[in-house]
């Protein structure tokens, strides 16, 4: 699960992780406000969407405006919050369509002497979190990892213990941070960390990591993801969704206890396990095909969650032919089947139906969709599955 | 003979009053295996279906001489039950648990592998020896026994590696379900070693997926280790990056984890990839076409 940067800073600032000071703003007219509290010679107005990318970013009903800017008086903060409220921020990773801006951060300026990137993810390797620093602050981290990999720097933590001083101190030998900024550094970092335990993180990011003309970190942005199977123990944080910020069908389809991830082809599937899923996306593309969708409506689905399953499929008007791929195993076939007939009367398959059907109660479930009067294109095995479907989109 | 389980092993339930905990206990001893009891807290001295019911773990072990305990409790308890599992000494402890917290899994990894337990998932469909032992959810009449170790990172894409196997001809010594979450207790290359010195399995299938360096690293293996024909496949070449297709651990994160990526390792190992998911049964008769 994702949250907004000002809700990331507030975790930070709440856990003792400096920040600088800064107001959310709804209104051009409490941007302006508060430029005014914040006080300073300049304040930053920044975008708060989910995606990366905003400084680069602009504003579709207004190009000239990126979705950070700096800002010198209270209204050059009220315009630029104007632009960018209500209206949607294009970045390289929102696609064409952008997301809406619903909240702006303005935030005070500060004397900044180095940029230093900070992250943290779990390394699957080592089957724990580890903390990576690298003096390439500020720019493109994929591209540093790809180029220049001995820039960044290290440190594996047992979550029982948390990240170690002496990490840190380390890391700052290779970081060349020095003097009494290494104190600071390990309060921050070994913060950090704690936090990241606590909270069930699956990421977080700092890019830059600022480090002041006194010698102080502070986090300039702040991007904190978490494990979504963890937010049960974590209510406060489940509060911080944003369901705006997501692919409405894909929410549909989670509460009805669906995987759906929406993507761009025309040939929606309907299948039950990921790798499956993910399989059938495969073969579809190998014999020519684009797949509208990813779905797998996993092993315990009954009647009601396939066809609210192939609801949300056809709702996409992209959607040329659907492929229904079951390999029964706690899934039965007799409940996909059912489905398929009950959604062939409630919402009606305008297009082509491909179904393979293999597995647990397979030849009854081939004789209920026999049975019914749902016009289907029946398929034997997975590779003339791909080529029929493939052949009815044309 | 197979690997990690057989017509001897002793088998429990933790969980096995909840819902998929019993259906899949009955399941499994349809199938022949030995289910000796299980364990609830809270129901010890209760029977199930004629198994008896324990509150610990430690009960049902002294009471019945299990060896090897299939988890259903809810993802929240899943790591105390792995925990109480290692403290009784299984060789075999399988959880089947999907959506555990991913940090419980970094805090318990330690443990269960200094114990010397094998511990298969979280979030798999179990293991297989077919006509022996059948410990999971997988549906057991797919299964011959046979000549082909199948591991895997999904389920119901094994079942489509055994049908194609069976129909060949081939049969399976023992199918593995490794679970697909980022951080799992067994790894492709902790059950090569396994199969390669198993007489039983002659050829070798592994499914994996995006996300991790899981199959780089059994590449490695394969090529410095395993003597036997190896056959792989990697589901999620069409998968968007930054997306996670349904399993916890099947993501592409910074660019990294990719299908390609996977099979260009493999490739490189000399294991015989197979193209699309229809081609698996025909991978593994490549692989030992080759071997010949």
């Amino acid at each position: 699960m994702k949250i907004h940067e000002f809700q990331a800073k507030k975790l930070f600032a709440d856990a003792g992780i400096a920040v600088l000071e800064n107001v959310v703003a709804t209104s051009a007219d409490e941007a302006s406000t508060a430029y005014d509290q914040l006080g300073g010679e300049l304040a930053v107005v920044k975008a708060q969407v989910h995606a990366g990318g905003r400084g680069k970013g602009t504003i579709i009903e207004c190009p000239e405006q990126h979705g950070v800017q700096i800002v010198r008086s209270a209204d050059e903060a009220r315009v630029a919050a104007a632009n960018m409220l209500g209206n949607r921020l294009q970045t390289i990773q929102t696609g064409a369509e952008g997301s809406v801006v619903n909240q702006v951060l303005v935030e005070a300026g500060c004397d900044i002497a180095r940029e230093l990137y900070l992250g943290i993810v779990l390394d699957r390797g080592n089957k724990m979190p580890v903390l990576m620093c690298s003096t390439e602050g500020g720019v493109e981290i994929e591209k540093v990892a790809e180029e220049t990999p001995e820039l960044i720097h290290k440190e594996h933590f047992d979550p029982h213990f948390g990240l170690q001083a002496y990490q840190v101190r380390q890391l700052c030998k290779k970081l060349g941070i020095e003097g009494s900024t290494v104190r600071s550094a390990v309060k921050f970092m070994t913060s950090l960390c704690a936090l990241y335990v606590k909270l069930d993180c699956s990421l977080m990011e700092i890019n830059p990591l600022v480090i002041t003309g006194d010698g102080d970190l502070v986090a300039l942005d702040a991007k904190v993801n978490f494990d979504s199977n963890a937010i049960y123990r974590h209510p406060a944080i489940a509060e911080l969704r944003d369901i705006s910020e997501e692919e409405p069908t894909e929410v549909r389809a989670g509460e009805a206890g669906l995987s759906f991830i929406k993507l761009d082809g025309n040939i929606a599937c309907l299948v039950n396990g990921a790798g499956l899923a993910m399989s059938t996306m495969d073969i579809i593309k190998l014999h020519g095909g684009e797949p509208a969708n990813f779905l797998d409506v996993g092993g315990g689905a009954n009647t009601q969650q396939v066809t609210e399953a192939f609801r949300i499929i056809l709702s996409d008007p992209n959607v040329k032919a659907v492929l229904v791929n079951i390999f029964g195993g706690i899934a039965r076939c007799t409940t996909i089947a059912n489905a398929v007939v009950e959604a062939s009367k409630e919402v009606g398959f305008s297009v082509p139906l491909v179904v393979r059907l293999e597995g647990t109660e397979v030849e009854e479930g081939r004789k209920i969709l026999e049975e019914s009067d749902v016009e289907l294109i029946t398929a034997t095995d997975l590779t003339d599955a791909a080529e029929k479907v493939v052949a009815a989109v044309g | 003979m197979s690997i990690l389980i057989n017509k001897d092993t002793k088998v429990i339930c933790q969980g096995i009053t909840g819902k998929s905990g019993g259906f899949h206990t009955l399941g499994c001893r349809e199938y022949g295996t030995q289910m000796v009891g299980g364990v609830t807290p809270g129901k010890g001295g209760e029977s199930f279906e004629g198994l008896p019911v324990f509150d610990t773990v430690e009960e049902a072990v002294d009471a019945t001489g299990a060896n090897a305990t299939m988890i259903f409790v809810p993802a929240a308890f899943t790591a105390d039950a792995i925990l109480e599992a290692v403290d009784c000494g299984f060789d075999v402890i399988e959880a089947i648990t999907e959506g555990v917290p991913v940090l419980d899994m970094v805090r318990v990894y330690e443990t269960v592998r200094a114990s010397g337990a094998t511990l298969i998932g979280p979030n798999c469909p179990g293991l297989i020896t077919p006509g022996e032992c059948k410990i999971g959810i997988m549906p057991g009449y797919i299964h011959n026994p046979g000549k082909v170790g199948i591991m895997s990172r999904s389920g119901t894409l094994t079942y489509e590696a055994v049908w194609q196997t069976s129909n060949r001809g081939f049969g399976q010594s023992t199918c593995v379900g490794l679970g697909g979450d980022p951080i799992v207790g067994t790894s492709f290359i902790d059950l090569l070693k396994l199969y390669e010195a198993d007489e039983q399995t002659e050829a070798i299938m592994m499914i994996g997926e995006i996300g991790g360096t899981a199959e780089e690293e059994a590449a490695e293996f394969v090529k410095e280790h395993i003597s036997k024909p190896v056959a792989a496949f990697i589901a999620g070449k069409t998968a968007p990056p930054g997306k996670r297709m349904g399993h916890a651990g099947a993501i592409i994160s910074g660019g990294k984890g990719t299908a390609s990526e996977k099979v260009k390792a493999l490739e490189a190992a000399g294991i015989e990839v197979a193209q699309s998911p229809a081609d698996m049964g025909e991978a593994v008769e490549r692989a030992i076409a080759n071997k010949g």
